[in-house]
Parts: structure tokens; C-alpha cells; sequence
């Protein structure tokens, strides 16, 4: 009995995983920057230990030179948003294109991150993390053309 | 100069070490989602010697205020700091103020005194007794904080803090600062920029504004460094702390109050 509700189930996945792909799991946008050495699995599933072992050293030792740190998403994963204003930016948090938000919206967990931590980067924090743009208004342009030009091709 | 306020930090090998020291990064992923892995730091990455990062050992960071050289409409440690750290006051008494001008005056003979005040960094900080999550904290280095991670809004600091030194966040923040998050239902207050101290910058938002508009009023400094400027001051000069009865042992110095 049990075995026949397995290859049910498996056919049954089978039947509709390639029709509704697209409703099935969300659409992560694509980053900028180098990826993570130890592979995207491995991070979506242990972000938050990570995350909340990095935030006790900077907060309680001031070790600034961690390797998961709040700052670090929000630069890379930034996600361009489609009306921006004169000076465009990505999206904050509060949108559902939000990188973090696209994944947290689907499974139904509330970020606590972005209550108080910044959800858009500044130009100092962009130059920081990815030396390749310049902390000034050049360098902003760049990058957010860079954003644009990845999430378009990512389409 | 050994000092009594702070313990040395010994050759032990601290966390971060261990942390850092292994080879830069191995990785073995087992299966999607099972990884074992050894962590290094970005500079053991790179195999560079690494500059110091963290707190500097055996240091008490602290400032000296000469009341004599703040005049009384003169704000720009204030805006300064607002300005860095993303916090507006427009005069609500719920609104934060992690530095606030006090005038003083002498009911005797009249003079008035005019002055910052923010969180003192107490050796023996109230704040830090009462906590009951212990996200009221102070750092190796002297510098008191509040952990917003771990704390729960229940504001027994603000009522221990004999300074005033803290606020609540009531309503919900938008646009913070990266570097100074903050926001509803958390305590905050002067964080000695920590995040400029951190960094090796060797000065804060208040005293740089005060430096800049060439009043000159305040000095930051390692008060346990017998060569900074801050130490050499306080050891010539008379200074005093705010409710000195208190017996807190003070990071902030006042002169001419």
C-alpha cells in the first residue's frame, strides 16, 4: 500500500512538475558579484545560522571583516524595481520583487532582518562590497545599469 | 600604565582566531544542500597578513568635554550625529536623542553652562545590571551598547541610565543607515560611532562636527593609552564626571561645569 502511494506520487510530480515549473517554486533573481564558493543550496538552506553567527561577532567583538554579512545581501541581491523615479533604485524590502522576499513570501516567513536593518544599499556600502563601483554618482549608475542588464537577461 | 578599569586581553587564542586561521575555505558538498566546510576569513582568502580587525585590546574609548568652549547656540554635535546615524528628533518627547544640549545654571550666582550629553559608557554601566535579556552590554573596550538582536523593548535601562542617555523606537524606521540600524520597539543611544571606531577612523560624528566649527570643545581618545591626547589631557587638567557620587567610573569627562 505504501509503495503504491509512493509511485503514485512520484507520477504524479512527474505529471505536473514541467507544466507548472513556474508556479511551483518562486523565481530567484540573479545576483551580482562572485557566487557563494559554498554553492546556492547551501546558503538558502543555512543563511540565518550564518547570518545570526556573523551578527554576534560584529556586534559583541566589533569583527567587521566577517563573511555573511546583512550588508553583503542587500548588495548583491539587489533587485532593480520597474518605477523608480529620477534617481533609480532597487526595490526595499516592503515589494514582493525583493530578492528576500521572493523566496520568504512563498514559504510564508516574515523577515525580522529589515525592521531595523537598511533593505536598500548606499553608494558607500555598494563601493564597499564590490570594489568594481566607485562610492559616487558614476558608480551607482553602473551598478544599477548592471542590475537592470542581469535581471533582463535573467527574464 | 597598567589600568585597573580594564583587564588585559591575554595571548589566548580567541574565537576569531579560530575562526580565521584554518586554510582559507575547503568545501565538500556531500549532497545539494549538504556541505562540509571549513571557514576563513576574507584576508586568509587572499593570503595577506591580517590587519587588526575587532576591538583593540585593553582599550577604554572615551571623550573630554570642555564646557567653557560650547557656547549655548551652538548645536553641531547633535546635527552631526543625526546626520550620521539616521535618527531625527523634531521635539516629540517620544522622539530619540542619542545627544541632546543641556543648559546648566547655578541657582547661587547665575552662571550658566551650556553642554552635550549623551551615554557616559559607564565602567559600571546601570543599564547593563537591569537588562533582563543582557542585550544592554558593554564591549571589551568600554564603549556601552544595546544589542537590538536580543533586546525586548522592556525599557528598565532607560529608568536605570542616571543620564537620560537613552531612547524607545515607538513607530516603525524607514531609510536607516547601514551602518546604524535601528528600529520599533528597541532602546537606543550614543554608540560612541563604534562603527568609525571599528573602522580606525579615530574620532566620532560629534567631535569631528565640534573640530569643525573650531570650538574645540571635545576630544575623543583611548583613556587608557598614556600617550593619547585624551589621557595626557585628563591627567594635566582638572575634570570631573557627571554624578560623580555615583561611583560608575565614566568614559565621558567634563572641564569648566
Amino acid at each position: 500500500m505504501k509503495n503504491l502511494l509512493t509511485s503514485l506520487l512520484a507520477v504524479l510530480a512527474l505529471a505536473i512538475a514541467p507544466a507548472h515549473a513556474q508556479e511551483l517554486f518562486p523565481s530567484i533573481p540573479k545576483a551580482l558579484g562572485e557566487p557563494h564558493p559554498e554553492g546556492n543550496e547551501y546558503w538558502r538552506i543555512n543563511h540565518p545560522a550564518l547570518l545570526a553567527h556573523d551578527r554576534d561577532l560584529v556586534v559583541l567583538e566589533g569583527i567587521r571583516d566577517v563573511d555573511a554579512s546583512l550588508v553583503g545581501c542587500v548588495v548583491c541581491h539587489a533587485v532593480n524595481g520597474p518605477d523608480q523615479g529620477p534617481v533609480p533604485m532597487p526595490v526595499n524590502a516592503g515589494s514582493p520583487d525583493n530578492s528576500c522576499q521572493v523566496c520568504h513570501q512563498f514559504v510564508a516567513i516574515e523577515i525580522g532582518c529589515f525592521v531595523c536593518h537598511a533593505s536598500v544599499p548606499s553608494k558607500e556600502d555598494v563601493a564597499m562590497i564590490l570594489p568594481q563601483y566607485s562610492a559616487d554618482d558614476e558608480g551607482w549608475r553602473a551598478y544599477m545599469e548592471d542590475l537592470a542588464a542581469l535581471q533582463e537577461a535573467s527574464q | 600604565m597598567t589600568s585597573p578599569l580594564h583587564r588585559e586581553k591575554g595571548a589566548e587564542l580567541s574565537r576569531r582566531d579560530i575562526l580565521k586561521s584554518g586554510a582559507a575555505l575547503a568545501t565538500v558538498t556531500l549532497a545539494p544542500g549538504v556541505t562540509l566546510m571549513a571557514f576563513g576569513g576574507k584576508k586568509a582568502a587572499a593570503g595577506e597578513d591580517m590587519p587588526a580587525d575587532g576591538l583593540k585590546p585593553g582599550a577604554r574609548w572615551g571623550l573630554l568635554i570642555d564646557a567653557a568652549k560650547c557656547p549655548e547656540d551652538c548645536s553641531a554635535c547633535v546635527s552631526a550625529c543625526s546626520a550620521e546615524l539616521g535618527w531625527e528628533n523634531n521635539g516629540l518627547e517620544t522622539d530619540p536623542q542619542w545627544i541632546r544640549k543641556v543648559t546648566l545654571r547655578d541657582k547661587e550666582t547665575g552662571r550658566t553652562n551650556s553642554l552635550p550629553v549623551m551615554c557616559q559608557h559607564c565602567e559600571s554601566p546601570p543599564c547593563v545590571d537591569v537588562c533582563p535579556t543582557g542585550a544592554s552590554f558593554k564591549r571589551e573596550d568600554g564603549i556601552v551598547l544595546v544589542n537590538r538582536h536580543t533586546c525586548i523593548g522592556c525599557r528598565y535601562c532607560m529608568m536605570a541610565c542616571p543620564f537620560k542617555a537613552r531612547s524607545f523606537v515607538f513607530a516603525p524606521v524607514s531609510g536607516q543607515k547601514s551602518i546604524a540600524p535601528r528600529g520599533i520597539g528597541t532602546v537606543e543611544g550614543c554608540t560612541l560611532c563604534v562603527h568609525k571606531i571599528d573602522r580606525g577612523d579615530g574620532t566620532t560624528a560629534c567631535v569631528e562636527a565640534c573640530t569643525a566649527t573650531g570650538n574645540n570643545a571635545m576630544m575623543f581618545g583611548d583613556l587608557n593609552d598614556p600617550d593619547s591626547e585624551i589621557a595626557i589631557a585628563v591627567a594635566t587638567y582638572a575634570s570631573v564626571e557627571l554624578r560623580a557620587d555615583l561611583g560608575l567610573n565614566l568614559g565621558v569627562r567634563y572641564q569648566n561645569i
